[in-house]
């Protein structure tokens, strides 16, 4: 199969024109993230010098990667589901674009905000903690392989959680039931963070690099999958 | 495992645009068209008539490779119609459905790079121009599509149709809700494609839209009812006729008209107006003038009867309803 690079980037430039004028998108991207800064900082402020060896020990940071898990499905929700809705999928059905075009298309112009709004939210509590907490705190906090596990698995995770909200948009009737489904579909994705952020299972190289596996292959079956379940038929008269 | 494609045979000009046998579609126990068979040239403009449900917009996406038929085969721009043809086909049509369908937060431009993308258009810019101009929405490309009228959202529609410079071009009421003079527009527009050899099939409410711009239009009702030039079904059905209109009605009009050649038969319709069946509207009205003269019958009109696609339209809708309460 042939995929053509100019159909692709004809429906990410559009979808990403289309959300800087959306508003429920930008909020739905917006919203989430700053409930996920506001919160550790208000912790991180509450700490005085005298924990910081006990934070040392703690991957508080990768608390932050449930911002990339479940923030993208949000907009991703909206994919497929809100084009229909318009009315505007139809025509672009009638194109030689092929669904796996029109799909990655789609995801990754929802990547692409969803992973700038993460590392920009990371960036910005990293900065709050470094000029503001407690002497001591952020030299505790800051730690390279937390910094570096952002780094990888902020696009990784972020790649499934869309993938499972274009899922649920080509399945669904209408757009909030999309995103609320998509919503709680994505939470096992920060499951696993969350269980290294509160120490329930080591953050271990090892758990990390087989994590990242396991994203790396989800991602791409993501596609595989979602592909498959675009029946353009049933989106089109909402039969069969 | 995924079927590949068969090679695709460069398309005779001389071939049907469109070929359709048999062809049906169903929706689990209800029909939505069956049986329909037609064949549209190349450079036709084919009208597609039939009431709301009828299977119009169902064939239209059929033969858009956007719904798979249930039996039956069809070319679409002398491709097969399989599920591995799908994408060829669209390359070589374009369909502008019912609604706009136009992203409305993005400019009328922006709307059409999107397209010309999904086409890949040569030169994009350039095709971009020319399909504004033939709308004639050149100063309006900047708008966002959302604060246009509905009639400017059909012409961008239009014009996003024609992006791709397609071969099959398929309107499903392209005037609908637009204004006489916007209406008017797109049949010139139309007028326009079909002098440039675009073939396009045209559905339609509008039955003096179809019979203006239709070389041949076809009825369809679930089934297909009728087919052909709007002149030649209106002359199937109704055959040809005069009316007559007298200032006195005719003291026995038997013995005026019955004998005159070419008159088949004839029939009062009101006082002084008489309404006959002719097999030859040239060779009857002069013998009947001079018959009429002769009665010293005082003339006031003597004209042809012109039935209307309308009267076609609903006459066999109505033998429809009467045969077929659905």
């Amino acid at each position: 199969m042939n995929l053509s690079a100019r159909r692709i980037r004809g429906i990410f430039r559009k979808e990403l024109r289309d959300y800087r004028r959306n508003v429920p998108v930008i909020v739905s991207m917006a919203y989430l993230p700053l409930i996920f800064l506001i919160q550790p900082i208000v912790v991180i402020f509450k700490v005085d010098s005298s924990t910081a060896q006990i934070i040392s020990h703690a991957p508080v940071l990768l608390y932050m990667l449930a911002i990339p898990a479940l923030t993208p499905a949000m907009v991703a929700a909206y994919a497929v589901i809100g084009e229909r809705q318009q009315g505007t999928l139809e025509p672009v059905l009638t194109t030689p674009i092929r669904r796996e075009e029109l799909l990655l298309g789609k995801a990754m112009a929802a990547l692409v905000p969803s992973v700038a709004v993460s590392y920009t939210v990371f960036a910005v509590f990293v900065l709050v903690v470094d000029i503001f907490a407690a002497h001591g705190i952020a030299a505790a906090l800051i730690q390279g392989p937390q910094l570096l596990a952002q780094l990888v698995f902020t696009p990784l995770l972020a790649a499934a959680s869309i993938w499972i909200g274009i899922a649920i948009s080509t399945r669904s009737n209408d757009v909030r039931s999309a995103q609320a489904f998509s919503l709680l579909a994505t939470i096992p994705l920060a499951v696993p963070t969350a269980l290294m952020a509160f120490k329930v299972i080591p953050a271990t190289l090892g758990i990390a690099l087989g994590f990242a596996a396991v994203l790396v292959l989800a991602d791409g079956l993501g596609w595989r999958f979602v592909s498959a379940m675009f029946d353009r038929e049933r989106l089109i008269t909402g039969t069969r | 495992m995924q079927t590949q494609p068969q090679p695709v045979p460069p398309h005779n000009t001389t071939s049907p645009a469109l070929s359709v046998e048999r062809l049906s579609k169903r929706f689990g126990d209800r029909i939505a068209f069956d049986d329909v068979s037609f064949e549209v040239g190349p450079g036709e403009v084919f009208g597609f008539l039939g009431p709301n449900g009828a299977g119009k917009t169902t064939t239209v996406r059929t033969l858009g490779t956007l719904i798979a038929p249930t039996s039956g085969l069809a070319t679409v721009a002398g491709i097969p119609l399989t599920p591995e043809n799908g994408l060829e086909i669209r390359r070589r049509i374009a369909i502008m459905p019912e609604s706009p369908g136009l992203y409305l937060r993005l400019s009328v431009k922006e709307n059409l790079e999107c397209f010309a993308d999904l086409y890949e258009t040569p030169k994009p810019n350039d095709r971009i121009r020319a399909a504004l101009q033939a709308v004639n929405l050149v100063d309006r490309a900047s708008d966002i599509c959302g604060s246009l009228s509905k009639g400017l959202r059909q012409r961008v529609a239009l014009a996003r149709a024609l992006l791709s410079d397609p071969e099959v071009l398929f309107l499903d009421e392209p005037t609908a809700g637009l204004d006489p003079a916007a209406a008017h527009e797109v049949h010139d527009l139309i007028d326009t494609l079909r002098r440039g050899g675009v073939t396009i099939f045209l559905t339609t409410h509008r039955l003096e839209e179809a019979e203006r711009l239709c070389d041949r239009v076809a009825i369809l009702n679930t089934t297909l009812r009728t087919i052909g030039p709007p002149k030649e079904l209106r002359d199937r059905l109704f055959g040809k006729a005069l009316v007559i209109r007298t200032v006195q009605p005719l003291t026995d009009p038997g013995d005026v008209l019955v004998g005159v050649p070419a008159v088949e038969s004839w029939r009062q319709d009101e006082d002084g107006t008489y309404i006959l069946v002719v097999s030859d509207v040239a060779a009857a009205a002069p013998a009947i003038t001079r018959a009429l003269v002769a009665a010293g019958a005082d003339v006031l009109s003597i004209s042809e009867s012109r039935h209307s696609l309308e009267d076609v339209y609903l006459k066999l809708i109505d033998q429809d309803g009467e045969t077929d309460p659905k």
